[in-house]
């Protein structure tokens, strides 16, 4: 119910935005999000971007399981 | 997908695991609260590939599953009005109510429609002007945002014939309220991800600070859930109970502030009834006094009639985490997903259709 996943935003226009979900354009709305932009992945839930994708935490948290990975081979 | 296929590498979760294994030394009790994260637990096997020194548990955290039988029978009764189109979120169709569902009274001739989106319903209400078009709202405050902000699009476009019937519910004070029963003894929680997306991680604050609870934050992808566990243990085994977010792509300390100014220039917090907990105190929302015009229980006098509990289902109790579905006489027998006897049962992130589908036993 609580559910929400990343798509990108591939234009907006007022607070409707296009973004692209499986291959298909699908209009949402970034009312709740109004600092989204053009490129940015937004979490989208029932039609609403509830929040922009922070992509340098999403790094940041993928070298943290690399150097898990690291530490398991060691 | 980007986003969702990096937080699913096997060989990175392998890793999280053995660090989890070398980590844990004591016992520890974790509870996710969201049924997001128990399909995700359940899906991947993740409670048979951690060390026997933790325990998981289920709570509360599935919508679908807290609306108490009660405020069912309203939405039905509301269908049941002349000149309503209902519209809803379409995990609300099937659950039963006292003595029917939404579904059951959909085949008596009421007009309800299944939508996505907020937005899909006030395109409804602008396409039928002579009809009252009633929104159920569900959520938690994930989803209760989209409400205010569909109520504020209706009151901008001049929609007056859109209504919702409010039965949002907010997640820390059903936690607070847990923690106080004292039926479930806990040391960690697993915290919503996409709730704490609108909230931010401060609400939480509460459990570790006047609890000693560890809480982290996160995400529904296995990786996320693994790291939780082991930031979880890591706290523990420290005796440092805190609140961190693993979740840090999509949760910050203050959550999403136009959200949160949304929900609470239109909703107020008041008493909410929880399927097997009852009242909780300030643990729901209703409109406040200058849109109460939208709010379907005022525009409409109807009449439930008696509630009535469904006999031998534990919903209650599995929502509570003292039980788990298998201890149901019910599951798997009587109650399956295609004959659902509770709600734990219709909705996909419920407990026991997560165990149903995804369980060894
Ligand atoms: S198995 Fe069915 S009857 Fe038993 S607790 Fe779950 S939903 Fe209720």
């Amino acid at each position: 119910m609580c559910l929400a996943i990343p798509v990108q935003i591939t234009s907006i226009e007022g607070s409707e935005a296009e973004v692209e979900f499986g291959g298909i354009a699908q209009k949402i709305s970034v009312f709740l999000t109004p600092e989204a932009e053009v490129g940015d992945y937004v979490l989208l839930h029932t039609g609403y971007a509830i929040a922009v994708v922070d992509e340098e935490e999403a790094q940041e948290t993928l070298r943290i399981f690399e150097e898990m990975e690291r530490l398991a081979e060691a | 997908m980007k986003f969702i296929d990096e937080f699913r590498d096997a060989d990175m979760a392998k890793a999280v695991l053995c660090q989890i294994h070398r980590q844990s030394k004591r016992h520890v009790r974790l509870m996710e609260f969201c049924g997001g994260h128990t399909v995700t637990i359940m899906k991947h096997g993740i409670r048979q590939l951690l060390p026997e020194t933790i325990e998981m548990l289920s709570g509360p955290g599935c919508p679908v599953c807290v609306t108490a039988n009660a405020d069912l029978d309203k939405a039905i009764a509301l269908a049941r009005q002349p000149d309503v189109i209902i519209t809803t979120f379409g995990d609300m169709l099937r659950v039963p109510g006292s003595r029917s569902s939404l579904q059951k009274t959909r085949a008596d001739g009421a007009d309800i429609r299944v939508v996505y989106s907020t937005i899909d319903a006030l395109q409804i209400a602008r396409e039928n002007p002579a009809k009252a078009v009633i929104f159920i709202g569900i959520g938690f405050e994930t989803t209760a945002p989209t409400i205010a902000a569909s109520i504020m699009k209706a009151e901008e476009d001049g929609i007056n014939n859109y209504y919702v019937l409010s039965l949002h519910k907010l997640c820390p004070p059903v936690i607070k309220a847990l923690l106080d029963s004292g039926e479930v003894k806990l040391d960690g929680l697993i915290c919503p991800g996409h709730v704490s997306t609108i909230i931010g991680s401060r609400p939480w604050e509460f459990a570790a600070s006047d609890y000693g609870i560890a809480c982290v934050v996160t995400g529904f992808e296995p990786l996320d859930v693994l790291q939780s566990v082991d930031m979880l243990v890591n706290q523990l085994e420290q005796g440092k109970p805190r609140v961190e977010i693993a979740y840090r792509r999509g949760v910050t300390t203050e959550g999403n502030l136009r959200a949160q100014e949304l929900m609470n220039i239109v909703f107020e917090p008041s008493p909410a009834s929880w399927r097997g907990m009852g009242s909780v105190p300030q643990s729901g929302l209703r409109l406040r006094k200058e849109y109460e015009r939208f709010d379907a229980e005022q525009a409409f006098d109807i009449d439930p009639g008696p509630t009535l509990e469904h006999k031998g289902c534990i919903c209650g109790d599995i929502l509570r985490g003292v039980k788990t579905p298998p201890d149901c006489k019910l599951f798997r027998t009587s109650c399956t997903p295609e004959h659902p006897v509770g709600p734990c049962m219709v909705s996909s992130e419920g407990s026991c259709a997560s165990y149903y589908h995804y369980g060894t036993v």
